[in-house]
């Protein structure tokens, strides 16, 4: 059958609309199921690096945001000079976006995580129990091999000892580099120290097998396969642990032997 | 049912499975295979894409243009999609991140487009949504199978649970590395397709030799 071009022009034209109807309607609609769903799925992240979800444990969304609201207490903190900023309100923060933003973010240093952007301010979360922090839980990033692998890493209130480490995004090759997902890898994490005795980051991911967090503090098993995202883990460590990162903040907790008390609440 | 229509709908699994017989599909096969529930829920979205990809494109198919018949599949299919892919994000949400990239290449695997051209421009609405609907559990099933196999042998687990305890949980089972690479399904399936074919001689393609796409009667496939 042959159709006249302005017919064709006019059919095209119906079935686009009709399409971008469907797929703007049904995007637009579900929005914010989905926005919830990406938010418990990062507390149900930070509620694991806290240690107060094990990894098999289900949890529905509503548990995983009363849990979260209960024992987690969101803190923005001045990068630079280390202390915690008091006219950001910290529950609707988001340092992802502050480091997009030029407003809000100034061009990192040449680092080997490939960061380009550090937000001027960052968002720390502390377990808090009987009004005392127990944990502190700081937001990693860097490169891996091919992707930015986003995480947190959980540090005890001596300011040195890990508790645990976790990463909610990575693009990394399944079954190589997306090991650092791993549930027994992660599980090497506890016990080992971030800082060495001068308060120098010292954590690394070593090539081959570390000892027991007793004998070999400082380093931790290289992921089999995955030379390239496993240096990129020690390198965003040592960014977000550094001078550039959180280490001003570190420094000034360390300072203040009674940071863990929670003051006005 | 009627007869007819309970062979389009059956035929698809066995006797003209699209992964087996037509070969096609195969991409994502071995991406979305190393776990059963992952594969499960790939096949339920690529069962509604294609059934209602076929559905509507039957529907309107006295009115497409031919000469941007093959656009006009495509921007339906891939509107599909993209709402196939917002609904999994909105309602299963860790499995939508495991699934990751391959409910948007849904998008390029053949079976969908090679029904909309082969079945849908033809046929009646009904028809051509049942016939979507075998094609899409056709290629299911043999998910499912691969998926099976390869989450039994790589990870000793069944839907997740474990089957067989491994020797790194404190088990017997040595898990069969391999099988969660992509070679293992490349395996698989061609294991897959030889037992079905020695079942069904009637499968086997006829030598391809130089000349033959020009012969008469010629129905081969190289697709």
């Amino acid at each position: 059958m042959q159709h006249s071009t302005g017919y064709i022009i006019g059919f095209s034209a119906a079935i686009c609309v009709v399409c971008a109807l469907l797929v703007s309607g049904s995007a637009v609609s579900l929005k914010p199921l989905q926005e919830r769903n990406a938010l418990v799925d990062k507390q149900k992240n930070i509620l694991s690096v806290a240690g107060l979800m094990s990894s098999g444990e289900t949890m529905t969304a509503d548990e995983v945001q009363t849990l979260f609201a209960d024992k987690i207490r969101p803190v923005v903190v001045d990068l630079e000079s280390g202390d915690i900023d008091p006219d950001v309100d910290a529950a609707s923060f988001d340092q992802r976006n502050a480091a997009k933003d030029p407003e809000t973010s100034r061009a990192a240093p040449a680092n080997a995580s490939k960061i380009l952007r550090v937000p001027y301010d960052g968002l720390v979360y502390e377990v808090v129990k009987d009004g005392a922090v127990q944990t502190l839980i700081l937001p990693i990033e860097g490169m891996g091999l091919w992707s930015v692998l986003y995480g947190y890493l959980a540090l005890d209130t001596d300011l040195t000892t890990i508790r645990g480490i976790t990463f909610y995004e990575q693009g990394e090759t399944a079954g190589l580099g997306g090991e650092v997902e791993n549930p027994r890898w992660k599980a090497l994490w506890p016990g080992r120290r971030a800082f060495d005795d001068r308060g120098n980051v010292k954590i690394q991911v070593k090539k081959g097998i570390a000892g027991p967090p007793a004998t070999d503090p400082y380093e931790v098993d290289g992921l089999s396969g995955a030379t390239l995202t496993s240096r990129g883990v020690t390198n965003m460590l040592r960014f977000w642990l550094g001078p550039d990162g959180f280490g001003p903040f570190i420094a000034q907790l360390r300072s203040d032997p009674s940071w863990t008390s929670v003051k006005g609440t | 049912m009627a007869s007819k229509e309970r062979e389009t709908l059956l035929d698809p699994l066995i006797n003209n499975n699209p992964i087996a017989l037509q070969v096609l599909g195969l991409c994502s096969a071995l991406a979305v295979t190393t776990k059963m529930e992952t594969a499960f829920v790939m096949s339920l979205a690529v069962v509604a894409v294609t059934a209602l990809s076929n559905l509507s494109i039957s529907v309107i198919r006295n009115y497409i243009p031919s000469s941007i018949r093959i656009i006009v599949q495509l921007t339906i299919i891939a509107s599909l999609v993209i709402v196939t892919d917002q609904v999994l994000k909105a309602f299963v949400f860790d499995i939508s991140k495991q699934l990751s990239v391959f409910v948007g290449l849904i998008i390029t695997n053949c079976i969908i487009m090679g029904r909309a051209e082969a079945f849908a421009m033809q046929n009646a609405p009904l028809p051509s949504f049942i016939d979507g609907i075998g094609n899409g559990l056709g290629y299911g099933l043999v998910l499912m199978l691969v998926a099976f196999m390869r989450e039994l042998f790589g990870s000793g687990k069944v839907f997740g649970y474990t089957v067989l305890p491994l020797v790194t949980e404190g088990g017997w089972y040595q898990p069969n590395g391999m099988m969660l690479l992509a070679p293992g399904a490349f395996f698989l399936i061609g294991i897959f397709i030889w037992v079905i074919r020695s079942i069904r001689p009637e499968q086997v393609e006829e030598d391809f030799h130089v000349g033959a796409l020009s012969e008469p009667g010629y129905e081969g496939s190289v697709r």
